[in-house]
């Protein structure tokens, strides 16, 4: 019984999520934490709202900061992918962070909604490893394509280059 | 050198479309093979072949590799390949303290390294929530025009040496070395300054600042007429630049596209304008744009940008403020050289910044400025330590530099040169 209320509990907060984006300031920029089932709805809505252009999709590893500022519907995962729109009418630019999880990590394409994305997708892919469905050609654009590993998650060291010194031992 | 010169508005085409930027398949613009599978590609047409442009061609400004697919002397698919420049500059900075930070990212774009020195200062600002002095913006904004001048004055050299004029090569590189040599003066150093730090800039201006920057500013005009009658009224230059590697307003949206390869196409949207930061609502000046969004149109808009810039330059020297150069917040910015004698706690703050650094609130910002490419962001995550827990920058090159297969499409492959040089990448940046 208690077990059934309490599920009913959790439909009840999380069904006026689905209407309403959970959305923060953070230093005066408007930042919006759409789920990954409503992002593609969420930015096709803000595309029709005037934001126009897609300037910029990245992403960040929290592995080793797992604490951060987050509204309290939103459930932390390791990877959070940021997309950065921008509307030229209205003059202004918001944010989406979009937690993506470790075991899972896919996010639907922008590329028919902003085909400038692409090599910004391919990016992410590229360095997190962070797959999108959909994407006209996933493959990496700056390592080579052979390379193993995704570079810029935190728990893949700094490269070292061993270097030998003149007077090192078994020279 | 082009089929086809005439120069149609896109007033004058039916409807201004972007549909072909969206498309996924073999008639893209694109040319979405691997590596392996070019090398297996084999079209049924035999006129066609897939050739290799690059990593180092003499115009392809830097290690830039173009995978073109021909017909003839025809290009009807490209592909650019980058990453032969990627040193991991992201990861680095993490690597790096708040106060390092500027020394990194200013061998992105190596051609205008004081913009991305600004974005990162200002991001770092950001999260701090610090306001710096008055004439430390001021003079931040005279770098960065100066900058953009040297720029421009650099596009004018390699853009012109890539069409043919080798002569237009060492009067752009001549103009330029005027303005090094007094970023030399300023800063120590003629490219990679790590001038604009948070919190302010590394050094106040020396003696006779002014002075130098003035006889630029004489001198530079006359030059600048030299570039117009020696290319832009020139039928040869008209012929080699007019109509190639078009692009419209509602693609340029779709792709990204920013700075003077947007305003070519008649599009007026500069963030200095716009939406702007340090103090350019108190200077005047006029946002150029083009109407065919050609290969000229992005050539002439750059050159008069120059012209634009010392405009502004002349304005802010009548209003450069007095004052200090950088915050005194001893907590961001270390005490100056005098007080480390006398006081041990100016010795503290000298010894804890230049070996711990100073901490910054946990926070993501994103902050972009108009650099002579287009829009350069940069996007910081602190979880609160003295190192950025992420630092992204959002290069406009890497971003420009999609366009190439559009434009490419059905050109020859002499202006395939042109088209790579107006768009103007700085694979420093584009790699990252």
């Amino acid at each position: 019984m208690s077990d059934e209320e309490t599920t009913e509990g959790v439909e009840e907060i999380d069904d006026p999520n689905d209407e309403e984006i959970p959305s923060t300031v953070s230093h005066g920029q408007n930042v919006l934490h759409p789920t990954r089932e409503n992002l593609l709805e969420v930015i096709e809505n803000l595309r029709n709202e005037g934001f126009a252009v897609c300037i910029d999709v990245t992403a960040v590893d929290y592995l080793e900061n797992p604490k951060r500022d987050l509204p309290i519907t939103v459930k932390p995962e390791r990877f959070e992918v940021v997309i950065n729109l921008l509307s030229h009418t209205k003059r202004e630019r918001i944010r989406l962070r979009v937690q993506v999880p470790e075991d899972e990590p896919t996010l639907p394409t922008l590329f028919d909604m902003y085909p400038g994305s692409e090599a910004l997708e391919r990016e992410v892919h590229d360095l997190f490893g962070i797959h999108f469905e959909g994407h006209p050609d996933m493959t990496r654009i700056l390592m080579p394509e052979d390379w193993e590993g995704y570079p810029l998650r935190k728990d893949y060291a700094v490269g070292e280059i061993p270097v030998q010194f003149k007077e090192a031992p078994g020279s | 050198m082009s089929q086809e010169t005439e120069r149609s508005r896109p007033e004058d085409e039916e409807v201004e479309t972007a549909e072909r930027v969206y498309r996924r398949g073999e008639d893209s613009a694109i040319l979405r093979l691997s590596e392996s599978q070019v090398q297996s590609y084999n079209p049924e047409d035999d006129r066609r072949m897939v050739i290799n442009m690059g990593p180092q061609h003499p115009s392809t400004h830097g290690v830039l590799r173009l995978s073109l697919e021909m017909e003839g002397e025809t290009v009807l698919r490209s592909k650019p390949i980058i990453g032969y420049l990627h040193t991991g500059m992201e990861k680095t900075g993490e690597q790096l303290s708040f106060l390092q930070g500027p020394t990194n990212v200013t061998r992105m774009d190596y051609s205008s390294p004081l913009f991305s020195e600004l974005a990162f200062s200002l991001a770092t600002e950001k999260l701090l929530d610090i306001e710096i002095p008055e004439r430390a913006t001021w003079i931040r904004m005279l770098m960065c025009e100066l900058n953009r001048m040297s720029s421009h004055l650099l596009f004018q050299a390699t853009n012109g040496m890539d069409i043919g004029a080798v002569g237009a090569m060492i009067y752009g590189w001549r103009e330029r070395e005027e303005v090094l040599r007094l970023f030399e003066k300023i800063t120590g150093l003629r490219m990679n300054h790590n001038y604009i730090r948070p919190g302010g800039v590394a050094a106040d201006l020396p003696d006779g600042w002014r002075d130098d920057t003035l006889q630029i500013l004489d001198n530079l005009p006359d030059r600048l007429d030299d570039f117009d009658s020696l290319f832009t009224g020139q039928p040869i230059w008209h012929e080699r630049l007019q109509g190639v590697g078009v692009i419209n307003a509602t693609e340029c949206l779709a792709l990204g596209i920013t700075g003077p390869l947007l305003r070519s196409t008649g599009y007026a949207w500069d963030l200095r304008k716009d939406i702007p930061y340090l103090r350019y609502e108190e200077v005047d000046f006029d946002v150029l744009v083009g109407s065919y969004g050609d290969c000229f149109d992005r050539f002439a808009i750059r050159l008069n940008e120059i012209r634009e810039s010392m405009r502004i330059v002349r304005q802010i020297l009548e209003k450069m403020p007095e004052g200090d150069y950088r915050i005194q917040d001893k907590k961001v910015t270390p005490p100056p050289r005098s007080r480390i004698d006398e006081s041990m706690e100016a010795l503290i703050h000298h010894f804890k910044i230049f070996t711990e650094g100073f901490k910054v609130p946990a926070g993501e910002v994103y902050v972009a400025v108009e650099s002579p490419r287009g829009e350069l962001g940069c996007y910081m995550v602190s979880d609160g330590g003295p190192k950025p827990y992420r630092m992204h920058i959002r290069g406009p090159s890497f971003t420009n530099l999609q366009v190439l297969p559009h434009m490419l499409q059905d050109c020859l492959v002499a202006d395939a040169v042109a088209v790579i040089s107006t768009v103007d990448p700085i694979m420093g940046e584009v790699d990252r």
